[in-house]
């Protein structure tokens, strides 16, 4: 059982060009403790991949590659494939993409690399826009979030789309592991890496990875943000396997949308019937999750 | 474990001193990120209950844990303020730089 006290002192990702307070470089960090120096990265076109790779800086201390946008998975199968080939044994093949680089671009060649069922874990970083390249939106961007190319001006409400469910389109491949994750409940995701770590074949975390710089917070609150985030329902903290969905913390009662929102600059525009709106369909997300889970769970 | 810095770093001025294609060694460190801190964390190690917290959310990793009590590494420390926030005693405060 992973714990605190025992993870390694080693650092494996330091020295990098992050933003103050970066939600994802907590996640890279922690994956990279628990899968340790034997792994091989490839990192799409992300925040991870531009902040750590700029010459001669180079953040990553194992092997990583910057594959193109679309070919994180295409990328993973053939490094999962080089290391069979190879016969290396122990060996973690790992893909660290963000929302945009999972769901809209690189989402065919997942697809496809869960299918073929190479063995790699793949962690999506959720930040809810492409912020390496200035807060445009993206297909995980919630609703009502402003951005650059969802603009809140004329009394737009701006993002008018919900967001895309990762996890059960995930559940939907049968892969062998799928799991949410959240930086603000570290131990909860470390228990989900080194679990991630131990099983063959694709693996995939969907961690929200708050983003000050395109949230609009104080660069501090990066972790409270992410436990508001579960406290209010919007984001919640499960996984599949065994064609078992397994829920890891149920909140007692749901805090109002209103306190998580309205810290963020990014939806300073919203009204009370837009948190409404927000509100009922987190009921309806939470009541297809219900759906899938485990019967003696209810 | 802070990584060891390359203080000695030169840039290639030939051709043939580049590196071959898009690729380099990892895990080269050649400059500092302290230039980025306004605020920096100073630990009261009197009030401190080592739990960890602090070095398992910092997102540099720049808090070491190995000598027993918890040491900031300040070259790479970007003051973000994580550390201070979430520490459960508040053994942690953010001070301007400069101002003692």
């Amino acid at each position: 059982m992973v714990s605190v006290k025992n993870l390694p002192d080693k650092e494996l990702f330091y020295g990098h060009k992050a933003c103050q307070g970066c939600g994802a470089a907590i996640v890279a960090r922690l994956a990279m403790k628990i899968l340790g120096e034997r792994t091989c990265v490839a990192l799409p076109a992300s925040c991870i991949s531009s902040v750590t790779t700029i010459y001669p800086q180079m953040s990553f201390f194992v092997n990583n590659m910057t594959s193109s946008f679309p070919a994180t998975g295409a990328v993973l199968s053939g490094m999962a494939a080089a290391v069979k080939a190879q016969g290396l044994k122990e060996v973690n093949v790992l893909g660290l993409a963000g929302d945009g680089g999972t769901i809209d671009i690189g989402i065919q060649a997942l697809s496809g690399a869960i299918e073929r069922g190479d063995d790699f874990l793949y962690i999506c970083y959720d930040n809810e826009a492409y912020m390496n390249t200035g807060i445009q939106r993206s297909g995980l961007t919630p609703y009502g979030a402003w951005t650059t190319t969802t603009p809140t001006n004329n009394n737009d409400i701006g993002e008018k789309k919900f967001k895309k469910n990762l996890f059960e389109i995930l559940i939907a491949h049968r892969i062998p592991y799928a799991a949410t994750a959240n930086v603000a409940y570290p131990n909860d995701l470390l228990k989900k890496l080194e679990k991630a770590k131990g099983i063959r074949g694709p693996k995939v975390l969907h961690i929200l990875a708050p983003c000050p710089t395109g949230w609009g917070y104080k660069t501090e609150e990066t972790i409270e943000i992410g436990r508001l985030a579960v406290q209010t329902g919007l984001w919640y903290l499960a996984e599949y396997e065994n064609n078992e969905v397994t829920l890891n913390y149920r909140p007692k009662d749901f805090k109002p949308v209103k306190e998580y929102l309205a810290k963020q600059k990014r939806f300073r525009h919203l009204k009370d019937a837009d948190f409404q709106v927000i509100e009922e369909h987190r009921d309806e997300e939470w009541k297809i999750l219900e759906r899938h889970l485990r019967k003696d769970e209810e | 474990m802070k990584p060891r810095v390359v203080k000695d770093f030169t840039y290639p001025r030939t051709k043939e001193e580049l590196p071959f294609g898009p690729g380099s060694q990892a895990g080269v460190l050649v400059e500092v990120n302290s230039g980025w801190r306004t605020f920096k964390p100073v630990l009261d190690h009197e009030k401190c209950i080592n739990c960890l917290r602090c070095w398992l959310l910092c997102p540099d990793g720049v808090i070491s844990k190995e000598n027993g009590q918890l040491e900031f590494d300040f070259d790479y420390c970007k003051g973000c303020g994580i550390c201070a926030y979430e520490c459960p005693k508040k053994a942690i405060v953010m001070v301007k730089e400069g101002a003692e």
